[in-house]
Formats: C-alpha cells, structure tokens, sequence
C-alpha cells in the first residue's frame, strides 16, 4: 500500500501485467484473425494487381505530399487496404492513432457527425513524433508528412447533405489535413467532392494475379488444395479476392475441423493436423459454401424448360421450381446462373436471346424490390420456355 | 401444453433428426478454435432456428437456454425513442432488428452490437472469449443497416460473432455475403417428415398410422413445422384417428379455396364484387397479401388441371407474378388481389372463347 503514491512503482506493475498479458492475447490472434485481415496489404507495393495506382501512389509517397483522393471500384479490390498501407508507411505504427481518422458505414455519418468530428478532428493540430534522438530515427523511417488524414470508408452510403457539409470543411483545412473517400459507386458522390478529389479506379482483379494471391496464401497457411480450387475460388468470387480469401478459409476450416472431428484429435489441433493428414479442399465444397447452385440442378431446369411433350411441360417446369425453391435456393443465384447458362449457348438464336433477355432484366428487377421469390422464379422459368417453344 | 413443435424439438445437435451431414458440419465449426461469422439460410419449417440453438449449446453447454428477455430503448438522431425487445443469456443474444421498421433498424444495429462488442465476456471460464449475436430475418434488414454490419464484423471480431438467418441470401448486400460463412439449411424430404412424423408418435404413444404420415408430409409443402401443427391439429379434432381421416385445411386456406372455385365458375362483375369480401374478410384477419396471392394462385392452376392447357397456366402465373410485384410497390393490397382476380377471368374468358384478346 505503502507504494501506492509511488508512481514509478505503479508505472512498473502495469507494465509487468500488460506484458504478461499480451504474449497470452498474441497467442490467439493469430489463430482467429481472419485471413482477409492477417493478409491485408502491410505495404503499397504488397498490393495486388492495382499496378497503375499504386505506381503513382509510391510517387507520392516519395515527394511526401498527396492530394485529395477518391478510391473507387467493385468491392475485395484493394481500396480500403491500399489507403491503410499508404498511412502506416507515412507515419508509422506511433503516429497512426492521432494522424489518421477512419470513419465507415458502421460509424453514425450524419450532417452532425460531419460537422463535429469530421471538422474538429480537421482542425486540430498536428501530433509530432517524441522528441529528441528517438524522433529523429522514427522520421528517417517513415516520412510523416506535415498533414493527416481523414478517411471515409464506404462514402457511398452518406447522406447527400453530409456529404454537402464536408465541400467547404475539405478546402478550409487542406493544408493540414487530406481527405480519401472510398466507395463503390462514384456516381453516389455529389460532383462537387468528386471534383476536389483526384480519382483512383480500382479494377476487378484479373484471374491470374488472384489465383497467385490465393496459392500464396494457402502456402502459408498449410491448406492442401485439389486441382481447379484456384479457379473455382476465382470463378465464384468474380473478381472479389476479399470473397475468395473468406470462401478459402471457411473450407479450409470446414475441412480441417471435420478431420479433427473424425480423427478423434484433440480440437485446437485442428489447423496443424490439416497440413499433415492432408486432408483437401475440394471444388465441391467451394461450391457448397459459396452459395452457387450444382451444375446438375440447373441443367434439370433447363431441360424442362425445353419443348417437347407440349401438354407437361407446366407441371415439369414448376415441380423443378418448387423443389429448388424447398431446397432454399436464393432466387438471385437461380437467375444469373440460369441467364449465363442460356446465353453462352450457341443453339440459342439471337433473336430468342433478346427476347429472354428482356425477361430478365424485369424478374431482376422485381427480386430487388423483394417480390416473391417462388412466383418470381416460376414466371421466368415458364416465360423462358415460352421463348424457346416460339420458332 | 405445449405444442407438439416445441414440445419436441430437438435440443442438441446429436437429436436433430435429418441432414447429418450439415449436423455433423455444424459440430465440427463449435469444437474448431475459430467460429467464423454464419449466414443460415433456407425455407421457412427447414429448421434453421433449432439448428441455431443446437448449435449455441454445442458451442457454450446448457447455460445458453437459461434466457431472459430484456427491453431497452434506443434514441433515434431525430429523437424518438425506439423501443426494443432482446433475448439474451449470459453468452449470446437473439435481435430481430426488423421490428423496429426499416428506417430505424441501423439505429439498433449501430448501437447495439458496438456495444456489445466493446464488452467482453463476462464469464471467465465460458469456452471461448466471444459472444454470438443471433440476427433473424437478417433478410428484411434495411441497406443501410447491412452496410453498417459491414465493418463491424471485421472490426470487432475477436469478441462478436453474428448468425444471421434468413429464408433467402437475394436480399443481402455481397459485402456481408462475402464476409459470412453460407449455410444452407434445405426443407426436409416428405419422407424424412413423415418420418419425424412416425418417431413423435412413439414418443406420444400414438400408434403410428404411415399413411396419414405420408399425407400429412406431401400437403405440408416441406415445411416441417407446418407438417406438426397439421398433425396436432388432426389428432385433437378427431377422437379416432385413421389412415383417411380428413386433413382439414386451416380456415383462411379453405376460404381461398372457395374463392378459387367461384373465380373459375363464374366470369362477372357481380362474382368480383363478392369475391371482393372475401379477400378483405382474408386481409382483415391479417392474412398477408402475398400468402393470399400465391396461394390462390396455386388453387387456381389446380383447378385449371383438368383443362391442361400450358398457355393459360403460364399466363395466370406470369400475371400473379406482376401483381405480387404491384403488392410489394403499392400500399393498398385489396387493389392488385382485385387486379389479378379480374385479370384471371379475362384470360379465362379470352381462351374459352378461342379468341387472343390482347392483353
């Protein structure tokens, strides 16, 4: 008790119980984490497939002054991970607290928000690195440029008005404070933010670059995979490497934990023993777990919607449907498999394929405003065969 | 007492009575160190609820079915107070943020699950550091709400873990899709309900009459909670029991059914008016329009059977489709059944008289 006023002393215990705390917590993370997060970028140049921003980015980085930015592109490129890399590599892992504000959909982004903590978090002043020798071996790592940065992950689900208030917030502290928004659709941002920001487009990564990451990664992690995996993972995620990475490690779970499971091996053992009992991802459970709808499955529908005995082909047609509909497949699944299916099928005159076309894009549409998912599947399936009975 | 669908629904996942591979899958993620978040889905009667709570107890034992139910208020930016209903035990929590209506759901979402997931477990000796939140009709969550899901579940992932259940993955944003382990839970065959049907008998002891099982599963639709309920029903209205015994529909069914045969009897606009009470005597005792729809629609293609014409079949589906589509658009439900019902005269009309009236 005696030590209580004793801050030195104080300072020691904490320090003592956090250490012994932290080995326990390190443990563990790295075993939980999800792989999407232990495999996020660390640098720029870890980024996968964004060659052209990336080139600039890395210019910028070098001259230490950037511009307003504005990521976009389809969802599991690299944007919210190449804005993170590009602030650890400025300021390093002490500034990254006090230099950069990330605020995404989860965070309440009201008019309020924008004005209070987007604007006072602006303003404030610049934190520096310590003092002294130490600070000046930390600014010889890590360039900490003299501005911070607010990032708005998601922009696209702001409100029109908040995203009003930000204009003029943008202008006032540019000289010490950058602005990345990262979005989906640039067409959700208002004009007047898209023209302040210079625009960096994230494409879809292409197959090849994606199946590198994705062996890459099962290398790492001791996952054994069958032939095809790869592509199958790149086919099901298009072109989302965030999608494959999740699909990767739910079936590399699922099948290292069955293993455990069967091979009566003690469970948290379960990540070892799948590198060494090798047991293999299959296509078919990339299959199962992303969702997509077996090949057989849909071919039943395709042939029953095909003409021939003209007086059954509503019952055949609809007892397919019903029986996919109880088997809990999600209709938006069932129309874009079906809608590839038919158009790369060569016998399909082009007129038909016009005509199914049409028909849907108007079942889409009502599946978005969240029509009935068995009538919705049923119509386009008898419309379909509709079509094809016409020549 | 209890009814026979909670009466004997199975508690663990050893009891769980079909798809044993899914059960054995299911195990396997509870015993592994790491439980990714899950996205259940499958038709209503699959079993995704008692899968879930098997699934609870396989993860943290007995203590999750000691629940108590909790209200709480959350205040809105504009300051109206939402009032909230949560289950909850000492390790998990089961939110329906679809109550609160599609405008405030991000409110609960935001609020709630931060919450909870800045705390830690509370029990020291509980199996695993996490808490799971059980999110129903995650498919009626708002887009906001999703988007505000998006983060959260990568942020705060060492002490949260979310089940979402949902009849379908069509209206859940990709982003959640893309962070959610997918679980397909499909409806179980009619066999397998009728034999689910035949072991409660045992458990009741009833002696087991096959056929009226196998009836019983075929006019379910698959759906197995459906399937108890009109085996319950049966049993307690009649004092015997036998293989022909009449499987009375429930009313609002039997109302459709007659509305159905009088569509097709007679084409008139006297018939539509009456026709007309009915369907607001059906929206009144809160029959929601789409299960009136399709089912009268179904009713209507049966009847059509022993004409078996395609074309007209094909038509009257197309046309429920469209004002199924009208329903979900429109705010007042008796204007499109109204539609459809005149719609279907006319194409009856039309083909009887061998005329293509255009449409």
């Amino acid at each position: 008790m005696a030590g209580f006023f004793d801050i030195k002393a104080r300072k020691d215990a904490a320090a003592a119980a956090s250490s012994s705390k932290a080995p326990t917590t390190k443990q563990e993370t790295p075993r939980t984490q999800p792989w999407v997060e232990k495999y996020r970028p660390k640098t720029l140049s870890d980024v996968t497939a964004q060659d052209h921003t990336i080139t600039v980015l890395q210019r910028t980085l070098q001259a230490s002054n950037l511009p307003h930015m504005l990521y976009y592109g389809p969802p599991g490129t690299g944007k919210t991970s190449t804005i993170l890399a590009l602030a650890k590599q400025l300021y390093g892992p002490d500034l990254m607290r006090t230099r950069v504000l990330e605020l995404n959909a989860s965070d309440e982004r009201g008019i309020s928000i924008v004005r209070e903590k987007v604007k006072d978090f602006a303003r404030s002043q610049l934190s520096n690195p310590p003092a002294g020798p130490a600070g000046v071996e930390y600014r010889k790592k890590y360039p900490v440029p003299p501005f911070k940065i607010i990032i708005l992950d998601e922009a696209d689900s702001m409100t029109q008005d908040a995203q009003s208030a930000l204009r003029r917030t943008m202008e006032t502290y540019s000289k010490i404070t950058r602005f990345c928004l990262v979005c989906n659709y640039v067409t959700r941002i208002i004009d007047p933010l898209a023209s302040r920001c210079s625009k960096f487009r994230f494409k879809a990564l292409d197959s090849v670059n994606a199946a590198k990451r994705l062996e890459e990664i099962a290398g790492n992690e001791g996952v054994m995979m069958e032939k095809g995996v790869t592509d199958a993972l790149v086919r099901v995620s298009e072109g989302d490497l965030r999608k494959a990475i999740t699909f990767l490690q739910s079936a590399a779970r699922l099948v290292g934990a069955t293993q455990a499971a069967s091979g009566k091996v003690k469970e948290g053992d379960a990540m070892d023993v799948d590198g060494e009992s090798g047991a293999t991802v299959t296509v078919a459970i990339i299959e199962e777990i992303s969702g997509v709808i077996p090949d057989d499955t849909i071919s039943r529908l395709q042939s029953a919607m095909q003409p021939g005995k003209k007086t059954s082909r509503y019952s055949s047609v609809a007892n397919v449907v019903t029986d996919m509909v109880a088997d809990g497949w999600s209709a938006a699944q069932v129309v874009s498999q079906l809608y590839e299916k038919v158009l790369y099928d060569e016998t399909i005159p082009d007129l038909q394929k016009a005509k199914i076309t049409m028909i849907f894009s108007e079942v889409d549409k009502r599946l978005v405003d969240g029509a009935d998912e068995h009538l919705a599947i049923l119509d386009l399936s008898l419309r379909v065969a509709d079509v094809f009975a016409e020549e | 007492m209890a009814l026979l669908v909670d009466k004997h629904r199975p508690r663990s996942l050893d009891t769980l009575s079909y798809h044993p591979a899914l059960s054995a899958r299911l195990r396997a993620l509870a015993q592994s160190s790491d439980f990714p978040h899950l996205l259940i889905y499958g038709p209503s009667g699959a079993g995704k609820k008692t899968r879930t709570t098997a699934l609870l107890k396989e993860l943290y034992g007995p203590g999750v079915e000691k629940i108590k139910i909790d209200a709480r208020t959350f205040q809105t930016t504009s300051n109206r107070k939402l009032d909230f209903t949560i289950v909850a035990s000492v390790y998990h929590l089961e939110i329906t943020p679809s109550d609160v209506g599609h405008t405030h759901d991000r409110v609960v979402i935001q609020h709630l699950l931060k919450e909870i997931a800045q705390t830690q477990q509370l029990d020291a000796l509980a199996r695993h550091r996490f808490k799971v939140v059980v999110v129903n009709e995650a498919d009626h969550l708002s887009r906001d709400a999703q988007a505000a899901l998006r983060r959260t579940m990568e942020k705060y992932s060492p002490n949260l873990r979310l089940i979402l259940l949902a009849n379908t993955t069509s209206n859940i944003i990709a982003p959640i899709r893309s962070r959610t382990l997918l679980i397909r839970v499909p409806a179980p065959s009619v066999e397998e309900i009728a034999q689910v049907l035949t072991s409660i008998c045992a458990r009741e002891s009833w002696t087991p009459i096959p056929a009226l099982h196998a009836r019983i599963a075929v006019d379910s639709g698959r759906n197995l909670r459906r399937a108890l309920l009109m085996y319950e029903a049966v049993r307690a209205q009649h004092e015997v029991v036998t293989a022909d015994t009449p499987i009375a529909p429930p009313d609002w069914e039997a109302l459709v059914g007659v509305v159905a045969r009088e569509i097709v009897a007679e084409r008139s606009a006297a018939c539509i008016l009456r026709v007309r009470a009915k369907l607001y005597d059906l929206l009144v005792h809160c029959i929601p329009p789409t299960v009136v729809l399709k089912t009268l629609t179904w009713a209507l293609v049966g009847l059509l059977e022993e004409g078996g014409d395609d074309g007209v079949k094909g038509e009257v589906v197309r046309w429920s489709a469209f004002y199924e589509h009208r329903i979900r658009l429109g705010s007042k439900h008796i204007f499109h059944l109204e539609a459809f019902v005149a719609k279907f005269m006319r194409i009856q009309e039309s083909y009887l008289m061998g005329m293509d009236l255009d449409f």
